[in-house]
C-alpha cells in the first residue's frame, strides 16, 4: 500500500541543528539526575558530552571505536564498583544516563538521533523515580521540550528558524497536549498490586531513627523537606502542645537511647480526659513508625499498637501514606507502672558518674518528692548557663558528664537524654520520647505543615498517681523551640537563605506541594476506585474506567480533528465593505432581499433615497467596478471603496 | 515477498476502485482533503509507542505517579502530533504541473505549483524512486520540480506523485496520491550522426540585406557615429548626444528541412534525423522552416520556433 523504499538512510547527514538540540536533552536529563547520581559520574559524563559536542561543531566525524570502547567498559566497572551491582534503580539509572551519553559519540544518522532521543525521554523519566515533587516534576516535563524539538530538526526542509524559536512548537504541542495527558492520567487504571518486585530502596534513610544518641539529629534539624501534614477535626492543639510521638526509648547504654520492638505486647493502660481526632498525611520515611499526636487511643488500619503506645505499621512507609486516628491530649498513662517498671530506670555501669552522683544528691534532698526532683533538673538548665545550639562541641565517653559539667551546650538530644539519665539516677522511672514538636499552621490549607527540621527529642517521667507525664527539658533552656517552633530557636545560627521572609513563603507555599502531594503524587488504586464517588457509583472498576477513558479520549481527537478539519475562509474585503453599507441602508429600511444582486439593490437605494443618489450610483459604480472588471482588484482601489462606504452618511446633513 | 505485495496492491486497484480512486487520473487543480490523506504510524513511531508502553507499565507498577503523567504527557503530544501531519497536508492544492523539454530517455523536468492556505513545512513529493523535500509558503505559490524518466518520445501521461509529510515528530506518515490528467510531450532524440541536409546551398544561404531601417533603441553616442544617425530630439532633452542605434544586417542561412526528402528511411529514423538537423539549424542560428505531413511550419528562428518544430516532430503519429 504504502510502496516503502529503503533509501540508504546511512547515508542522511544528521543536520547540526538536531544534533545541537539532542545534546541539550542530554545535558538536560544529566542535570535533572544529578541529584542522585554520584558527582564525579556527573561530571566525566558533562566532560565527555561536551567535548563531543565540541569535536562534531569543530572537526566533524565519526568517533573512532578506539575510543568508545573503553569508555563503556570504564562506565560499567565505575557503576559496578561504586553500587556493587547493575541491576536495581541507582545503578540502573546511572547506568541509563550513561549510555545515553555514550551514545552521543555514535550518532551519526538520523535513526541514531531518534534513538537517543527515545532513550533521553525514558531517562527523564528515571528523574522521578527519586523524587515526585512538583517542581521536580515540572522540571523534567520541560526536559520534553528539547526532545520534542530535536525530533522536529530532523525534518527536511523547514522554513528556517532560530534555535529558540524552534522550541515554541514544541511547547505548544506540550501544551495542547495537556488536557488529554490529564485525562489520560486520571483514567489509566492504577494497579492496586505491582506487577513485578518494587525496586529496592536506597539505604539513605530520613526520618527519624529508632535510636538516638545526642548529636544524631543535626542532619535531620537542617533539613527543611516536610515530613508530614496534619489536619485536626476541630481546633488545632495551642503550638506548645504539638508533640508528635513516634518512638518511646527506654534503653540507654552510655552512647545512645533505643527503642526495642517488642510485637504481641498489649498497650499500657490509657485514660483520656480529653481527646483529639486528626488526620496525617505522612511522607515516605522508609521506616515502619508512625508518629502520633501525643498518645494514640487506637492504631489505623495497616498499624499495630507496640506497649508504649507506639504506633508500627505493618510495612515500611515507601510511598506517602494517609491515616487518620484520635489521640488523648490530656490523659493519663499507665497510672500504675507495671511490674516490671526496672526497665525505666536502668543506667549502664560505669558511665556518667558526677551524673548519677547529682541525681543520687537530689534524691536524698528531696526524698520522695519525684515532681520537685524534675523541677530542681529544669532549674539547673534554667540557670545553670546552658545554652541552645545546633552545633554543640563533641561530647566524649561519658557523654552526660561532659554535657552537664563542660561544655553545656547542645540542643534537644543533649537535653532529653541529660535529663532522663538525671531522673533515673534520681530513682524516678524515665524515658526519652523522640518525634517532632511544633510546625506551621497553614491558614490558607488549615493544616499543620511539620518538616524534618521539627524533629525533637523529649522526656517523659513517671509520677505516682499521674502515670507518664511529659516534660521537656528543652523548653526550660529555650522557651521558643517549643512555643516557636525550630527556626526560632535556631536563632542567627542559619544560613541566610532560612531566614524569615523566606522561610515564611516557604511555609505558604506548601499548600501547593501538599496539594500535589496528596491529588497527584498519591492518586492510588483505592482512590481511583473512589472517582465517581460523587456521581453515585461507589466502586469504579476497570472496565468503567477503560470506558470513560475511551470516551474522553474520543472527545478529545473530535476536537482536535475539528482543529485540524477547519479551513479559513479567505477573507474578502469588498464584500464586507458591502456588507457595511447594506447595513447603513437597512437602518434606513432599505433590506437587500435575498438573491438580489448588488446593481439592483443599489440602484433601488439611490431611488429610495434622492438626495444621496449621485453617491450611492457612484459607490455601485465603484463595487461592480471592483468585482467584475478583473481578478484581483487592486488594494488601494478596495480601500477608497471602504473608505466610501464608512463615510457614506443616511442621514441627512445640516446644510 | 515484495512481489506478492505488489500483486496484491494491483489486485485490490483492479477490484476495488472505489477503495483506490485516489488513483485515477483526475483533471488539475486538485486539492487535498480529509477523505484522500491517509495516515500510518512510521516504523520510528511504532518503536516509540512501545518506548511509551515500557514507561507506562514502569509508573504503573512503582506507582509512580509523577512518572506516569510524564507519560501520559508524551503519549498525548505524540497523539497530538498525528493531527498536525494531518494538517500539514489538508487544504494543500496542486494548481498546475509544467512541463519543461526532453528528448527521449532524458528526464524530463515538471515544476508542479502548489497553494498552500499557511506555512507548511517538510513536505515531501515522491516521484518514483526520487524524493523532494520542500517547504510552503503562507501565501505565495510553491514550485517544486521533480525529474521524470523518459523512454520514448511522444505524448507520455504523469504518473502518479505521492504527496506525503511526517511533519512534525516522524512518528506518523500521512500522505495522498496525486494523479494529474495531463500528458507531457517528450521529444525525439536525434540520431547520433548522420549526413547534412540536401537543402544546405548556397543559394539557401543568401545574405538578408537587412538594411536597417528599423530603429532599436537610442544608445550613447561614441566617437566616429555617422552624423546622420544622431537622434537630435531625444538628445535635446538629454545632456549627451544619442545616437540611433540600427539592427545589424546579417548573413543568415535558410535551411528547408523535409520529410519527403527521407523517403529511404524508417519512419523513427527519418524523425530522428529531423531532430538531428533541427539542433544543428538551432546550434547555427540559422532560419529554417519543417515540413512534416499535415504541418507545414513556416520559415523561423529562435528557442520558440525550435519549441514548435520539436513538438511537431514529436506528435507523429
Amino acid at each position: 500500500m504504502i510502496g516503502r523504499k529503503r533509501r540508504s538512510a546511512a547515508q542522511v547527514e544528521v543536520p547540526r541543528r538536531a544534533f545541537d538540540l539532542l545534546c541539550l536533552s542530554t545535558a538536560f536529563v544529566l542535570a535533572v539526575n544529578a541529584t542522585h547520581l554520584p558527582w564525579w559520574l556527573t561530571a566525566a559524563l558533562a566532560v565527555v558530552l561536551g567535548s563531543r559536542w565540541w569535536q562534531r561543531r569543530h572537526y566533524p566525524g565519526r568517533v573512532p571505536q578506539a575510543i568508545k570502547l573503553p569508555l563503556l567498559t570504564l562506565l560499567t566497572l565505575a557503576i559496578v564498583a561504586y553500587y556493587g551491582n547493575l541491576f536495581g534503580r541507582a545503578p540502573g539509572t546511572a547506568l541509563g544516563i550513561g549510555l545515553l551519553v555514550l551514545k552521543l559519540l555514535e550518532t551519526d544518522t538520523p535513526r541514531d538521533v531518534r534513538v537517543g532521543m527515545s532513550f533521553a525521554c525514558f531517562t527523564l523519566m528515571t528523574a522521578l523515580l527519586f523524587d515526585q515533587s512538583m517542581v521536580r516534576t515540572l522540571v523534567v516535563a520541560l526536559g520534553l521540550v528539547p526532545a520534542l524539538a530535536t525530533l522536529r530538526a530532523l525534518q527536511p526542509a523547514q522554513a528556517p528558524t532560530g534555535m529558540a524559536r524552534g522550541f515554541v512548537p514544541a511547547l505548544a504541542l506540550l501544551a495542547a497536549a495537556l488536557p488529554l495527558a490529564l485525562l489520560a492520567f486520571v483514567l489509566v487504571p492504577r494497579l492496586s498490586s505491582p506487577l513485578w518486585g518494587a525496586p529496592g530502596r536506597d539505604q539513605a534513610r530520613t526520618g527519624l531513627s529508632d535510636r538516638m544518641s545526642p548529636g544524631a539529629f543535626t542532619e535531620l534539624l537542617t533539613d527543611d523537606r516536610p515530613a508530614m501534614r496534619v489536619t485536626f477535626e476541630g481546633e488545632p492543639p495551642p503550638p506548645d502542645q504539638r508533640y508528635f510521638r513516634a518512638f518511646v526509648m527506654g534503653h540507654y547504654d552510655g552512647v545512645s537511647w533505643s527503642y526495642a520492638d517488642v510485637a504481641n505486647a498489649p498497650a499500657v493502660a490509657l485514660e483520656v480526659e480529653q481527646a483529639s481526632a486528626y488526620r496525617i498525611h505522612l511522607l515516605p520515611t522508609h521506616r515502619r513508625v508512625l508518629p502520633t499526636l501525643d498518645v494514640p487511643i487506637e492504631a489505623p488500619e495497616g498499624a499495630a499498637m507496640r506497649r508504649d503506645r507506639v504506633v508500627i505499621a505493618a510495612r515500611p512507609v515507601d510511598d506517602a501514606l494517609s491515616y487518620s486516628l484520635r489521640s488523648a491530649t490530656r490523659y493519663r498513662l499507665e497510672p500504675e507502672l507495671a511490674a516490671r517498671h526496672q526497665r525505666w530506670l536502668r543506667l549502664p555501669a560505669g558511665f556518667n558518674p558526677r551524673t548519677l552522683a547529682l541525681g543520687q544528691s537530689w534524691h536524698q534532698q528531696h526524698g520522695g518528692d519525684d515532681a520537685a526532683i524534675a523541677r530542681a533538673a529544669l532549674a539547673l538548665f534554667h540557670d545553670g548557663g546552658f545554652r541552645y545550639t545546633l552545633a554543640p562541641a563533641p561530647l566524649g565517653r561519658d557523654a552526660m558528664d561532659d554535657f552537664l559539667f563542660g561544655t553545656r551546650e547542645g540542643y534537644c538530644e543533649h537535653y532529653a537524654s541529660a535529663f532522663t539519665v538525671l531522673m533515673r539516677a534520681a530513682g524516678i522511672p524515665a524515658r526519652v520520647v523522640t518525634g517532632y514538636q511544633g510546625g506551621y499552621w497553614n491558614k490558607l490549607g488549615n493544616y499543620l505543615l511539620v518538616r524534618n527540621s521539627d524533629a525533637h527529642a523529649w522526656s517523659e517521667v513517671w509520677l505516682a498517681g499521674r502515670g507518664w507525664v511529659r516534660v521537656d527539658p528543652t523548653a526550660a533552656v529555650r522557651p521558643e523551640r517549643v512555643s516557636l517552633g525550630a527556626t526560632a530557636a535556631a536563632g542567627d545560627q542559619l544560613d541566610w537563605y532560612r531566614r524569615d521572609w523566606l522561610q515564611q513563603f516557604r511555609n505558604r507555599w506548601d499548600i501547593v506541594n501538599r496539594w500535589w502531594d496528596q491529588g497527584v503524587v498519591a492518586f492510588d488504586a483505592l482512590r481511583q476506585r473512589g472517582l465517581l464517588t460523587p456521581f453515585g457509583i461507589r466502586d469504579t472498576d476497570t472496565g468503567t474506567l477503560g470506558l470513560l477513558l475511551a470516551i474522553g479520549s474520543s472527545l478529545f481527537v473530535a476536537i482536535g480533528l475539528a482543529w485540524a478539519l477547519r479551513r479559513r475562509q479567505p477573507r474578502d474585503p469588498l464584500r464586507e465593505a458591502l456588507r457595511a453599507l447594506e447595513h447603513k441602508l437597512a437602518r434606513r429600511r432599505i433590506v437587500r432581499h435575498a438573491g438580489e444582486g448588488p446593481q439592483h439593490y443599489l440602484r433601488r437605494a439611490a431611488r429610495a433615497m434622492p438626495t444621496r443618489r449621485r453617491q450611492l450610483t457612484e459607490l455601485m459604480q465603484q463595487y461592480l467596478e471592483l468585482r467584475y472588471a478583473s481578478d484581483e482588484p487592486a488594494p488601494e482601489s478596495v480601500h477608497a471603496f471602504r473608505r466610501a462606504v464608512r463615510d457614506f452618511r443616511t442621514t441627512n446633513v445640516v446644510k | 515477498m515484495r512481489g506478492l505485495l505488489q500483486r496484491l496492491q494491483r489486485l485490490a486497484e483492479e477490484r476495488l476502485p472505489a477503495l483506490t480512486r485516489y488513483r485515477r487520473p483526475e483533471p488539475l487543480p486538485i486539492t487535498l482533503h480529509r477523505r484522500r490523506i491517509y495516515i500510518v504510524p512510521s516504523g520510528f513511531g511504532l518503536g516509540f509507542s512501545l518506548l511509551l508502553l515500557v514507561m507506562l507499565v514502569g509508573a504503573l507498577n512503582y506507582g509512580n505517579n509523577a512518572a506516569l503523567l510524564l507519560t501520559c504527557l508524551l503519549g498525548a503530544a505524540a497523539a497530538a502530533s498525528m493531527l498536525v501531519a494531518f494538517r500539514n497536508l489538508d487544504g494543500l492544492r496542486l494548481e498546475h504541473v509544467q512541463a519543461g523539454h526532453a528528448v527521449a530517455g532524458e528526464a524530463i523536468e515538471l515544476v508542479c505549483t502548489f497553494h498552500s492556505g499557511r506555512l507548511r513545512d517538510a513536505v515531501r513529493l515522491d516521484l518514483g524512486d526520487t524524493s523532494t523535500a520542500f517547504a510552503l509558503a503562507g501565501t505565495d505559490a510553491t514550485r517544486v520540480s521533480v525529474h521524470l524518466p523518459t523512454r520514448r518520445r511522444g505524448w507520455q501521461p504523469l504518473p502518479r506523485l505521492r504527496l506525503w509529510t511526517s511533519w512534525p515528530l516522524g512518528l506518523f506518515r500521512a500522505w495522498s496520491w496525486l494523479h494529474p490528467e495531463q500528458s507531457v510531450l517528450v521529444w525525439p532524440r536525434p540520431e547520433a550522426s548522420g549526413p547534412p541536409p540536401r537543402a544546405m546551398t548556397e543559394d539557401a544561404r543568401h545574405m538578408q540585406l537587412h538594411r536597417g531601417e528599423e530603429l532599436a533603441a537610442v544608445r550613447d553616442y561614441r566617437a566616429g557615429d555617422p552624423q546622420r544617425h544622431i537622434a537630435w530630439k531625444p538628445s535635446a532633452r538629454h545632456d549627451d548626444l544619442l545616437v540611433k542605434d540600427f539592427e545589424q544586417p546579417r548573413s543568415q542561412p535558410q535551411w528547408r528541412l523535409d520529410w519527403r526528402q527521407l523517403g529511404g528511411l524508417e519512419h523513427e529514423a527519418r524523425i530522428a534525423r529531423l531532430a538531428r538537423w533541427l539542433n544543428e539549424a538551432q546550434a547555427q542560428r540559422c532560419s529554417y522552416s519543417l515540413w512534416l505531413p499535415g504541418n507545414d511550419i513556416g520559415s523561423g528562428t529562435g528557442p520558440r520556433h525550435y519549441a514548435r518544430c520539436m513538438d511537431a516532430l514529436a506528435g507523429l503519429p
